[in-house]
């Protein structure tokens, strides 16, 4: 009886064992094979499905334009954790992967960045903004680690975002007085928040009060109190908007208004549904998208989107959907076929990525280009929102 | 002045984890059981709440009724299905299967409702209070929370100590087998249980999310197992005590991050807990457990 | 041949089967990964699961063996893994694979077991559920502190800070641990080899533990604390030495898991990852090492498997969860267990018999 148990779950682990041993090959490969992998499930699940859906989006359109270059596209969940990132990764090396699309978070890309550059497979992140990403980022000091040579970014990093904020801030003269509210068990925050800090005393810009959270705060009146108390006329939130919709509502509650500013991860705020956008009236933003922008390619994805999937596309929809535009773009320069081993197409794709000719107009930029550290260089644009909608500044 | 508005600030916070503390209690100190599924029925309670004002225009008060009706029908079904069949193993194995109900309703809600945040609109219509010119707010939630909470455990108290129901009740969380000797059916007596701190749950739910209003499937655990910390802060099995917990629970998160280190608020809390806990090893207001030899 | 296996001692069965699986495993898959004959995906799962099995034996010991509940044992494996991480990333690259995992291994596995030293005195003077939710409070806490923490490492030696990376004041140095950002860079020298070998190590330790002097004072103190007492044990420094052999594996566990991914973040090591391994071990079987090796790798790779389901693959590990929850320990699956075994048996026993019969009838 007791035996009995036991040889049955040996033969359920053996059975489960075989079924891993084979890899899972079966489809027909109709195009190259271009994986991505982030959250579908758990808490950052919103950020992995809007890539998704833009990816596959992305990727029908292009399977539908008379080119040779098509593609074969497939989404892996990591529920926001390097380990099943990575378990991911080997998934779709199973499938036969020849570029990367992803990962979308910073945590678990700089594990699976790590084993791309190791495996030489193209990595393109649309969204994983941390420079551990791409590697090989110094500090003042003169710390550093290893650049991952084939690995690039579609999104600013994190460091870009915090200088960009602290000079568009002192230029403009928004404030004298700043605090800031980040979250400090979060890489995205974080790394925004220490740029941003070295910038703004660089350029004498005065932090009266530094509120921290983490993923799961949702009462910020202390933060908020503290920077009303040290008489702060901007609030600068370098993080998502979901907490971020809270810390508007909790600052209206305690009669509290000064200006705020966020970056990318504040893109979306007005497209929370039931959001009363009245409360985010004068938020300062800078993101390289909107989804109210007037340029017919901006307005075309947004209403694709909306009937496909029913939500407003955010940030991470827009900067996966030009990252599949953009590995279109780079394959079409160098030819790439599908049967191709992905380090011939890693080699050719780092070349085209880098040369000086190659620039690619998305809806999160025009003229973008790569430069070998794998950081994008675009303009960041400033938004204000007013009456419930963005206006450029 | 800021002292007071931390204070405030504090009791808010804690009578949101008191009123989701008060539903575990409750379930532990009669059923014996963690149902670390209570933060997830939390959270399906403010979706069917969201639903009900959002989508089909009802009456906020209403929908605390639609979401309280839905959340005891969904308590009893869980009970029903994972929890009754294992009412003679091992509490561990009933741990597990209420962990596996957590991930079952985070899931679900995740493939019903989408991953997208959603805006709750608090059900509480009327202004916030403004003191000392503007300086002190207590916002309308908070006040509704804390009323809400007291009048819970009040009431929760009376059923327990006064109804029929109650004190069978009491007498199976004494002592199931002797309970069921003198004609009580424990079955019962539990999905009761159950059915109450569900129906609790979507009480909870709805003020959590009216005083913070970002709905997601995870929106309950967080909460929960602060709950759950404070259930045991206060005595877990002890309403009062969840009650007490919760509200301490809160000045301490706040007080932790105003005055002594913003990053490290959440290690504040914990470590005020193992210290409470070490002084009085069964929670401030608990049962003094009688070793049998 | 059965027969002598029941009747060999609880000792010599435990050790057969358990080391016996892991060698099996080994000896088939090692092979197979040598030659490439192994899909990416489960070679790749090799070195966690190893981990995994080492955190789950460990928790046995504390939950299965000493009888009380902790929720907090991803705490250890942080512990571990950052230490491990930070040592193995100061040795340097001019410092071979083997030493620098050796190395990280045992210093994860010796600040474990400090701090399991240091966590144990308060935890282990309480009982039950208010044990349980301090284990979880300190697992809460040290993933806290470990968010704030900043380490780096230069020519004069490690600095650490609280604040940020500047304030290590550094001058051309490493950072290895910046705070919520991870440890990163970390080198990946974790191989299935050197898991196997970590879960022998950790077999052996908890296997004659248990059936020691000390393993039977500490299964007494479990079955009934005041008894145990009363016939002179120390109850204080059995469980304390449970506790502690506890944390320690956990320890080393979580720096071999660091050594093999690039960058590890302390969110990882939350309260969700102690309830994974505490199911693991639940359904493993209290104080089962085998039944824990493989429920650990059956569960792992759960999710893996489901894949193909896409979104619908956590909803469905929750329904099987349940169902194997329900399936083990509820008393109406019991007796239908007991119907279905029966029946088999009949159905052998039957056709075993007209075996004979026919066998007899071929003889004539």
């Amino acid at each position: 009886m007791k035996n009995f148990k036991k040889v049955l779950a040996v033969a359920v682990a053996a059975v489960m064992m075989a079924a891993c041993f084979a890899s899972c090959n079966g489809e027909k490969q109709t195009g190259i094979r271009v994986g991505g992998i982030g959250p579908i499930t758990g808490g950052a699940a919103i950020y992995g499905q809007a890539v998704k859906n833009a990816a596959e989006m992305a990727v029908e359109e292009i399977n539908a334009l008379d080119s040779d270059i098509k593609f074969d596209f497939k989404m892996e969940d990591d529920e926001h954790d390097a380990e099943k990132s990575v378990n991911a990764y080997n998934t779709l090396k199973d499938w036969g992967m020849q570029i990367l699309m992803g990962t979308v978070t910073s945590g678990p890309c700089t594990a699976v960045s790590t084993e791309t550059n190791a495996d030489n497979i193209f990595t393109l992140t649309p969204s994983a903004s941390s420079t551990d990403v791409i590697g090989g980022y110094k500090d003042e000091d003169g710390n550093t680690i290893e650049r991952k040579d084939n690995v690039f970014q579609m999104c600013f990093s994190d460091p870009n975002q915090g200088t960009a904020s602290a000079q568009y801030i002192s230029e403009q003269k928004l404030a004298t007085k700043v605090a800031v509210i980040y979250n400090n068990a979060d890489n995205y925050s974080t790394g925004i928040y220490q740029k941003f800090d070295a910038e703004a005393k660089a350029r004498n810009l005065e932090i009266v009060s530094v509120g921290t959270c983490t993923d799961e705060t949702t009462d910020f009146k202390t933060q908020l109190n503290a920077a009303k108390q040290a008489g702060a006329d901007l609030v600068f939130l370098p993080i998502y908007y979901t907490p971020a919709s809270l810390i508007l509502k909790q600052a209206k509650d305690i009669d509290y208004a000064p200006k705020f500013f966020g970056v990318d991860g504040m893109d979306g705020i007005l497209t929370v549904e039931n959001f009363d956008t009245s409360l985010a009236e004068g938020v300062m933003l800078l993101t390289p998208f909107s989804a109210d922008a007037e340029d017919e390619k901006t307005q075309n994805f947004v209403k694709n989107y909306k009937e496909k999937y029913g939500d407003v596309p955010n940030q991470f929809a827009a900067d996966a959907y030009d990252c599949m535009y953009a590995l279109y773009e780079l394959c079409k320069a160098q030819g790439i076929t599908m049967d191709m081993t992905a380090e011939e197409i890693n080699d050719k794709l780092c070349a085209q990525i880098t040369a000086d000719d190659f620039t690619f107009d998305g809806l999160t930029g025009t003229g973008m280009k790569w430069s070998e550290s794998g950081e994008v260089s675009k303009a960041p644009m400033a938004v204000v929102i007013e009456n419930g909608e963005y206006v450029g500044m | 002045m800021t002292f007071i508005f931390n204070l405030i600030n504090g009791i808010s916070l804690g009578s949101v984890y008191a009123i989701i503390a008060l539903g575990y209690t409750m379930v532990y100190g009669i059923a014996k059981m963690l149902n670390f599924a209570h933060g997830d029925v939390i959270m399906i309670g403010a979706y069917v709440s969201y639903c009900a004002t959002t989508y089909m225009g009802l009456n906020p008060l209403l929908s605390v009724v639609i979401a309280m009706v839905v959340c005891t029908a969904l308590g009893i079904i869980i009970e029903g299905l994972a929890y009754k069949p294992l009412r003679k193993a091992p509490a561990l194995a009933v741990l597990i299967t209420a962990i596996g109900v957590s991930y079952f309703l985070q899931n679900s809600a995740l493939l019903i409702w989408g991953s997208a945040p959603k805006n709750f609109s608090s059900i509480v219509s009327f202004d916030s209070i403004s003191l000392a010119g503007g300086k002190l707010i207590i916002t309308s939630e908070s006040i509704v929370t804390v009323i809400a909470c007291i009048v819970i455990m009040i009431a929760l108290t009376l059923f327990i100590k006064k109804s029929k129901m109650g004190k069978a009740m009491r007498a199976v969380s004494e002592d199931k087998g002797a309970a069921e000797l003198m004609g009580i059916n424990v079955n019962l007596t539990i999905s009761v249980t159950f059915a109450i701190g569900s129906a609790l749950a979507a009480v909870a739910g709805v003020l959590l999310c009216s005083a913070y209003p970002i709905l997601i499937p995870t929106t309950g655990s967080m909460p929960g197992i602060k709950a759950f910390t404070a259930a045991v802060f206060g005595g877990i099995g002890s309403i009062p005590g969840a009650m007490l917990g919760g509200i301490l629970l809160g000045i301490i998160e706040i007080f932790g991050r105003a005055y002594i280190s913003s990053e490290l608020a959440d290690a504040i809390v914990f470590a005020v807990l193992i210290v409470v806990l070490l002084v009085k090893p069964t929670g401030l207001l608990g049962k003094k457990i009688n070793e049998k030899v | 041949m059965l027969k002598k296996y029941k009747n060999l001692s609880n000792y010599a069965r435990t050790s057969i089967s358990t080391y016996g699986i892991i060698l099996l495993a080994f000896v088939i898959l090692f092979p197979l990964q040598q030659a490439g004959a192994l899909s990416y995906s489960f070679s790749g799962m090799l070195v966690p699961i190893c981990a995994y099995i080492v955190m789950a034996i460990s928790l046995n010991l504390t939950v299965g063996v000493l009888g009380e509940l902790s929720l907090g044992h991803a705490g250890f494996m942080s512990i571990g893994a950052f230490s491990g991480a930070i040592a193995a990333v100061s040795l340097g690259n001019g410092t071979p694979d083997v030493l620098r995992l050796v190395l990280g291994v045992l210093i994860g596995g010796v600040l474990a077991g400090i701090s399991g030293l240091l966590i144990g005195i308060p935890v282990l003077r309480l009982k039950g559920d208010y044990l349980a939710i301090v284990t979880l409070a300190f697992g809460e806490i040290i993933k806290n502190i470990v968010n704030c923490l900043y380490v780096g490492v230069d020519a004069a030696g490690l600095h650490f800070s609280m604040t940020d990376v500047a304030s290590l004041h550094m001058t051309n140095g490493t950072v290895i641990l910046k705070g919520p950002q991870g440890a990163v860079g970390i080198p990946k020298v974790a191989s299935f080899l050197s898991g196997i070998i970590l879960i022998l190590i950790t077999l052996f330790v908890v296997i004659n533990l248990v059936h020691s002097r000390t393993g039977r004072a500490i299964k007494a103190i479990r079955n009934n604390q005041i008894a145990a007492e009363s016939v002179g044990i120390s109850i204080t420094k059995y469980k304390m030495i449970a506790f502690i052999t506890s944390a320690a594996l956990a320890g080393m566990a979580g720096a071999m898991y660091a050594m093999n991914y690039s960058s590890i973040v302390a969110k990882k090591f939350d309260f969700n990852t102690s309830i994974l391994i505490l199911v693991f071990v639940v359904l493993g079987g209290m104080g089962k090492f085998f039944g824990t090796i493989v429920a650990t790798t059956v569960l792992y790779m759960l999710p893996e498997i489901f894949r193909e389901f896409g979104e619908y693959r956590m909803l469905i590990y929750a329904v099987v969860l349940i169902v194997v929850m329900l399936a083990t320990n509820s008393s109406g699956a019991k007796m239908l267990k007991d119907k279905i075994v029966d029946f088999v048996k009949n159905l052998f026993a039957r056709s075993k018999n007209k075996k004979v019969e026919a066998g007899g009838a071929d003889s004539e």
